[in-house]
């Protein structure tokens, strides 16, 4: 299995270095000369051409993409244009806020979404089966941003049930940056109170980001259940007079679920889009966030920086992935 | 007579599609206690139906089946009977498929126990180690922390013989146990059925279609056609010889090998559209007016048998072909 | 033909059809169906933010436009982004997914490696990261959104062209001295086809999704046209009050993204017999 770990996470490295490049590439079609940009409006030339030597821009450009991919092995993802600040800093602290949201998002798609698929195959083309059909196609097709406003609408500002925005009341007090996420730090420091808003907090983005994830995994595991219910070693098995809740909760599900596994790894693409959007609505202070104020500020050195990270995020989700797939599915390590 | 299973009258009808396919009919037989009683027939004869009605798991589709199956005094066909789990041990066709992929061979097995058989996990495990050595797989003790595909075809078999034997049943089902198996491995795991069956005393109900298999380890055999019993009595009397026309023809195109109607023409009929009076008749070469109305009964015949042919004696002059 | 009559026996499919045919049928003839086609660019203070009447039926937005014309009009720029944003993808990955799947070599791997690596980073955030560097607005977000859809043709093409280039008719074609290209193009494009065309509608409605979700964030359409995304970010500052301004355009948005994903399942369907053999 160590074998198996080791040999995925070397399958993942040419495409990361091929991310780095993209992401040299894509800063050198900025329109313009990087240094002018760099330099601001009222640069004269001799400061564009200071800063040109500065950054090794009068480099190769072979010899440029070499040093950016070191920088950036090293940690290095240059400075915001926005805030002048190191953008590696500005993303870790903003990190731990769109993980914290994506995994609960992530964690309520697949519980939900594997029990809601396991419902609707045990009741084929019973009237859950539809109900469940519509969510998982219904979900789908919904905007994330206007799913997000409309619970907005009439949780928050309609029956006042939870928070319009921001990841804890300010007003009930300050909790230290342990590990920046809100679940884990309010616990760590003992205010069960700061736990439940920050929960109360995460309710609507998190269920909205969940939702689509949540309507594909219901699918796939469906149909996953469906497939396995007509295997040789489910007959077997009732011949042999296992237990129905075993039989349909654990024995098939477990089969199922490996296809869905799978799911949740191409999921997270969507995820992070979702992120975005939700993170702009809910005024959540993460990396969507911080992206498109990227965007707004014309902020080229962040845009990419975020791309990169979560492109070295989604590799490590997609490892994490495989490796779940091997742990439940005992013949996928040995091939 | 100490019967293990008594299937009386049984029939079994499938829906689908607003048809209705007549799967099985009258279907009567007897496993003795501490024996082995063959069902052979060709593909379609309804075998895995009949398998499917003792361990209790029709196809949803199947209409309410007609007749009895008694087993330890109680009759186990109706749909809310207490099914005899534990009680009867099943070895299953093919030793690839039916073993869930996911899952260690040994906890599919004690899981079985853990709901049908008394005792404790740990009584389990050690009762299971036991099995394995009496099923001859190498290696028994690590052998419950492996998964099905570590295991080789034969090797699954020898575990499914033992999840058969887990829970000590009166009974063993077997389905074609051999066939998805290459011939070395047919004969060895054959060859331990049978010690098997003489160490234990195993009553045992064996379906094949494979007449050498079936004169090697029954001895009682039960010949299936179309739904329903052509011949049925003592191996040897059968074997050597047959009645029916059904089982002569068998016989005569494949003296020891598998069942295939290769010299008989026509076809075995579709279960949906099953022909008036004998199911044999279209194929039959000394079919009289008479077959075509009424379905004959199993009548007793020499040397303990019963066969499903009014006009078997007058055949026996007539020697066929 | 087979296909089709399948896709229209299986009523979720029609729907989803249905839905998609309605769809262009209103954004062709949109300036003619929309009440008041002039509210496109046309402001009208005194009528500002009217909830839903006979008159207004989905309401007026903040500048008193009527929101079921802009709704109307807003399905042309939602259709035609998204038509021209696959077509584009599809432009750029098939004819890359057949040159990479047709003979190994060194240009098949440097193609993959590439495709690979745009697969690596979630889209939306590689289109935004190319749209604001190219520069902000519609026609970069769809430029966009193209180049980073393409990846999805080009592994589709790839597998089918690594699939059908062992197939024996393939063999036989060049064994009586058919040029290569007339191959690919004549016989294993058509193959393909059917994985293309369903990649391309769910494309569809992802792309529709994507391009609403940056005119809402203020990265695609700009005012005063009558995009959806947009009208949904307008609507946020009136909220709640004015709930009908954000509620139409939303519902717009899932009514044709459904359409497209149920048409994408069908045709799934209707590709994959074994699928069609497992429906019932």
């Amino acid at each position: 299995m160590a074998l198996y770990i080791l040999r995925r996470i070397a399958l993942s490295i040419p495409a990361l270095l091929g991310l780095i490049l993209l992401t040299f590439v894509l800063s050198r079609v900025v329109p313009g000369d990087p240094a002018a940009t760099l330099a601001g409006d009222s640069a004269t030339p001799a400061q564009i051409a200071q800063i040109r030597a500065q950054y090794g821009l009068d480099r190769p450009i072979l010899e440029q993409a070499v040093i950016h991919v070191r920088q950036v092995l090293s940690g290095d993802l240059g400075n915001s244009i926005f805030s002048g600040r190191p953008v590696a800093e500005e993303i870790w602290q903003r990190l731990p806020a769109t993980l914290e949201l994506t995994f609960v998002a992530l964690f309520l798609a697949t519980l939900l979404g594997i029990g809601l698929g396991l419902v609707a195959a045990l009741d084929h083309n019973g009237p859950l089966d539809h109900l469940v059909r519509l969510v998982s196609v219904g979900g789908l097709a919904i905007a994330s941003f206007w799913l997000a406003i409309m619970l907005q609408l009439q949780f928050s500002m309609e029956w006042n049930l939870l928070p319009l925005r921001g990841r804890l009341d300010v007003a009930l007090g300050q909790v230290p940056r342990l590990t920046g996420f809100m679940l884990v730090d309010t616990l760590a420091i003992g205010r069960f109170d700061l736990f439940l808003d920050a929960l109360r907090h995460l309710a609507l983005p998190a269920f909205t980001l969940a939702l689509p994830g949540l309507a594909t995994i219901a699918r796939f595991t469906r149909s996953g259940v469906l497939e396995v219910l007509q295997k040789d070693y489910v007959l077997y098995a009732r011949a042999a007079g296992y237990g129905r809740f075993r039989l349909a909760a654990i024995y098939v599900l477990r089969n199922a679920v490996t296809v869905t596994v799978t799911q949740v790894g191409l999921l997270f693409g969507a995820l992070v889009s979702g992120a975005v959007a939700v993170e702009a609505v809910f005024d959540w202070p993460g990396l969507g966030t911080y992206a498109v104020q990227a965007i707004l500020s014309a902020d080229y050195k962040a845009l990419l920086a975020v791309t990169l990270v979560i492109g070295v995020v989604y590799a490590v989700v997609n490892v994490a992935v495989d490796v779940a797939q091997a742990i439940i599915d005992p013949r996928v390590a040995d091939q | 007579m100490d019967a293990a299973l008594v299937i009386e009258d049984l029939a079994v009808q499938l829906r689908g599609r607003g048809e209705v396919a007549d799967i099985l009919d009258g279907i009567t037989l007897t496993v003795p206690r501490g024996s082995v009683t063959g069902v052979v027939g060709e593909s379609g004869c309804g075998k895995s139906t009949l398998l499917r009605a003792i361990l209790g798991i029709l196809p949803g589709r199947a209409t309410t089946p007609r007749g009895r199956i008694l087993f330890e005094g109680r009759d186990i066909l109706p749909a809310r009977a207490a099914k005899p789990h534990g009680r009867i041990g099943f070895v299953p066709q093919d030793p690839y498929l039916s073993l869930n992929p996911v899952f260690r061979a040994g906890d599919q097995i004690l899981e079985i126990m853990r709901r049908h058989a008394p005792g404790t996990r740990a009584e389990h495990r050690a009762k299971l180690v036991e099995l394995f050595r009496a099923v001859q797989l190498p290696d028994p003790e690590a052998a419950l922390r492996k998964y099905p595909h570590q295991f080789s075809g034969g090797q699954r078999q020898r575990l499914l013989i033992a999840a058969a034997l887990c829970c000590d049943p009166a009974l063993i089902v077997a389905d074609e146990p051999t066939t998805a198996l290459d011939v070395t491995t047919q004969r060895e795991v054959l060859g331990l059925l049978r010690e098997l069956v003489r160490a234990r005393g195993l009553s045992m109900l064996f379906v094949t279609h494979d007449f050498g298999v079936l004169a090697s380890l029954c001895d009682e055999v039960s010949v299936l056609y179309a739904g329903r019993v052509a011949e049925s009595g003592p191996t040897r009397a059968v074997l050597d010889t047959p009645t029916h026309p059904y089982t002569r023809m068998l016989l005569a195109c494949h003296p020891d090998r598998a069942v295939e109607l290769l010299g008989i023409p026509g076809a075995v009929p579709p279960a949906t559209a099953q022909p008036a009076g004998c199911r044999f008749h279209p194929r039959c070469p000394v079919a009289q007016p008479d077959c075509r109305q009424d379905v004959p009964p199993l009548l007793p015949w020499s040397g303990g048998r019963a066969v499903a042919c009014p006009h078997a004696a007058r055949m026996e002059a007539h020697a066929l072909a | 033909m087979t296909a089709l009559r399948h896709l229209l026996r299986d009523p979720v499919a029609a729907l989803g059809l249905l839905i998609v045919v309605f769809a262009l049928f209103v954004a062709i003839f949109a300036p003619w169906i929309a009440p008041r086609p002039e509210d496109a660019f046309e402001s009208n203070i005194m009528l500002r933010l009217q909830p839903p009447s006979a008159e207004f039926p989905f309401g007026t937005d903040d500048l008193g436009r009527d929101i079921f014309s802009r709704v109307i009009l807003g399905t042309r720029s939602a259709l035609v982004v998204a038509v021209s944003v696959v077509l584009a993808a599809i432009v750029i990955g098939v004819p890359i997914g057949l040159a990479a799947g047709w003979r190994d070599g060194w240009l098949s791997e440097v193609l993959m490696r590439v495709t690979d690596v745009f697969l690596a980073v979630p889209q939306l955030i590689l289109a935004l990261a190319l749209g604001q560097l190219l520069a902000p607005g519609l026609t970069t977000a769809m430029v966009a959104l193209a180049l980073t859809y393409w990846p999805f043709f080009a592994r589709t093409v790839f597998a089918e062209t690594r699939r059908l280039r062992g197939a024996l008719f393939v063999d036989a074609l060049a064994g009586i001295g058919a040029h290569p290209m007339r191959i690919l193009l004549l016989h294993v494009l058509p193959n393909a086809a059917p994985a293309v065309l369903v990649r391309a509608t769910i494309g569809m409605g992802f792309t529709i999704l994507t391009a609403a979700l940056l005119g809402f964030l203020g990265v695609g359409a700009a005012p005063p046209t009558p995009d959806w995304g947009l009208a949904v970010a307008e609507a946020r500052q009136h909220l709640p009050d004015a709930w009908w301004y954000a509620t139409f355009p939303g519902l717009a948005i899932m009514l044709l993204v459904l359409g497209f994903n149920l048409l994408g399942d069908g045709l799934r369907d209707a590709a994959d017999p074994r699928l069609r053999r497992s429906r019932k």
